[in-house]
């Protein structure tokens, strides 16, 4: 694969937004995505008429088994007020807004369209968690789930490949978890917005408030090494190595980039966008690495013109710890068996050389995953633009973000480049 | 012989053959790559001109995990966070992958990477509606 790729019109982004993510007894998808399109709709600096969105692409994995209900290109257009203009439904398991984005790329780069709106949602939380387990479950191949393996699972047995071939550990994957926690306790919109160490206070909080036995965790990672605290799900898979079951929406709008200042004066560029697709676990190359997010990092850097080191922060897919350990080798932002070490160095935290899911990623902003794609690019708008608050990347000259997103068990993955001018 | 020839490639074939305790995969005529499960198209070559061929049921275990929260069919069974059960990627000696149900692996630590196994297969209650599970355990 060495032909570099181009669009034939560029695409901008104009304008993001999301929903809160969390669990919500009272709330649906079509509201969710209404409150996504109206955060959306006031970040777009000089405004936005709904009435000029020429189509719609949403994301959407599997609210067909969550909620009893597909078709939802159709019903959100709908609730946007935005019909008879085309509603297209993408599905790629947790890419599934990944595609969505890249779609509504091609639809902007063939000049067919010149204003798209770019989204994706989940309700989840209506199901139990065998249920929402046994739904997730459905985007691996007849043999992995007919054996028994659940996602913990898939990412469990990677994760002890992984320790096997590189001699990391379970403290490895701590460190992870930990950045996750502090970078989503300065973002407002994420699930759990905070630290390992406030929850360790909490607990002991409860504990001595109800005369039970106070708890007493040295650090972090005493905590996390406390079955008690953090019970494992699937070897060496813990409650905190998994990303939460989630409420939710994200949308984007993207449009032809000869047209982008029509909307904002500070847009930015859809530089690079590739995607790829991969084998279940038992016919895979490897173990500790997803072909398909190897090759969408080489169409994207391809098409980009630029390599791994040229992207100043990332937001990867880390369903779970040990999959965000993977993704930044498989990105190319360090070697294969490197990462953990640039991990324990603090490289990947907020105030380190390749910042990593700044707003928490999916293991403390939520995973609504058919929303997760669209979401992450969400955080990439507001870190580029400056506008990420508490968490904002402290570099002055920030230009190039990226966000990974993977469906499966590496079945479908979307790198996104966006580049501020 | 002749069933064997005229049974399609895929996953219902896979999963009869289980049942009548057979881990069978096919191999390419064109290129001679095997592969388990069974598949219509071969992977490197691309031409559709399969045979089956059995497999000796012997390997190694290349990875695991020790699952606490399965699936509802699972739980239904008991198994839960005091009685996890184990899934493995194991490589056969044909050196082709398999994902599988590792038994004797409910005790953490009993079992480990490079472990050599033989495969088993797990049976439903009922055999004529459920589906058997392939699994290995330690020789």
């Amino acid at each position: 694969m060495s032909k570099k790729r181009k669009l034939a019109r560029g695409a901008a982004v104009v304008g993001a937004g999301m929903s809160k993510f969390d669990m919500f007894a009272d709330r649906d998808s079509t509201d969710l995505f209404a409150e996504a399109f109206g955060d959306m709709a006031g970040s777009v600096d000089k405004g936005l008429d709904t009435a000029d969105i020429d189509a719609l692409y949403i994301g959407n994995f599997t609210n067909d088994f969550f909620v009893g209900q597909s078709h939802w290109g159709a019903i959100l257009a709908d609730a946007l007020g935005i019909v008879p203009r085309p509603a297209t439904r993408t599905e790629g398991a947790c890419a599934s807004s990944g595609l969505a984005f890249r779609e509504a790329v091609f639809a902007i780069a063939s000049g067919f369209y010149d204003v798209v709106l770019v989204g994706g949602m989940e309700d989840m939380s209506k199901r139990s968690t065998a249920e929402v387990a046994e739904g997730l479950a459905l985007a691996a191949d007849s043999y992995e789930r007919g054996v028994g393996f659940t996602y913990p699972g898939v990412f469990g047995a990677i994760a002890n490949a992984y320790f096997d071939k590189y001699g990391a550990c379970r403290d490895d994957l701590m460190n992870i978890t930990i950045k996750s926690h502090d970078n989503a306790a300065l973002n407002p919109r994420a699930q759990y917005n905070v630290s390992i160490r406030d929850i360790m206070a909490k607990r002991i909080e409860k504990a001595k408030s109800r005369g039970q036995a106070v708890p007493s965790w040295p650090d972090e990672k005493a905590f996390l090494a406390d079955p008690g605290a953090n019970p494992v799900v699937a070897s060496p898979m813990h409650l905190f190595d998994c990303c939460p079951i989630s409420d939710g929406a994200s949308c984007l709008l993207l449009v032809g980039e000869e047209i982008a200042k029509r909307f904002t004066d500070d847009p930015l560029y859809v530089a690079g966008i590739g995607q790829g697709s991969g084998r279940g676990l038992q016919a895979a190359e490897q173990l500790t690495s997803f072909e398909a997010t190897r090759h969408a990092a080489q169409e994207a850097y391809g098409m980009a013109g630029l390599v791994p080191d040229d992207i100043q922060f990332a937001e990867v897919h880390d369903c779970f710890s040990i999959a965000e350990l993977i993704h930044i080798e498989d990105l190319g932002f360090f070697k294969p068996g490197q990462g953990y070490k640039a991990i324990a160095e603090g490289r990947t935290r907020l105030d380190g050389s390749k910042p990593i899911n700044t707003s928490g990623g999916l293991k403390c902003k939520g995973h609504p995953v058919g929303a997760t794609g669209a979401a992450q690019l969400v955080e990439v708008w507001h870190q580029l633009r400056h506008e990420a608050g508490d968490r904002q990347v402290n570099d002055g000259n920030l230009r190039v973000g990226a966000a990974h997103n993977l469906g499966g068990t590496g079945g479908t993955a979307t790198l996104t480049i966006l580049e501020r001018r | 012989m002749s069933d064997v020839v005229e049974r399609p490639f895929g996953d219902y074939a896979f999963q009869q053959y289980l049942g009548q305790e057979k881990l069978m995969g096919c191999r390419c005529v064109n290129c001679d790559t095997l592969f388990v499960p069974p598949r219509s198209i071969c992977r490197l070559c691309h031409k559709l001109n399969m045979q089956w061929q059995q497999m000796k049921g012997t390997g190694k275990l290349v990875t695991y995990t020790h699952i606490t929260i399965g699936p509802p069919a699972l739980a239904a069974q008991g198994y839960d966070r005091d009685h996890p059960y184990c899934c493995g990627v194991v490589e056969l000696d044909e050196k082709v992958r398999v994902a599988a149900r590792i038994e004797a692996g409910e005790v953490l630590g009993s079992i480990g990477f490079g472990m050599a196994v033989r495969v088993v297969f797990l049976h439903p209650a009922d055999r004529a509606n459920g589906r058997t599970v392939l699994a290995f355990r330690a020789i």
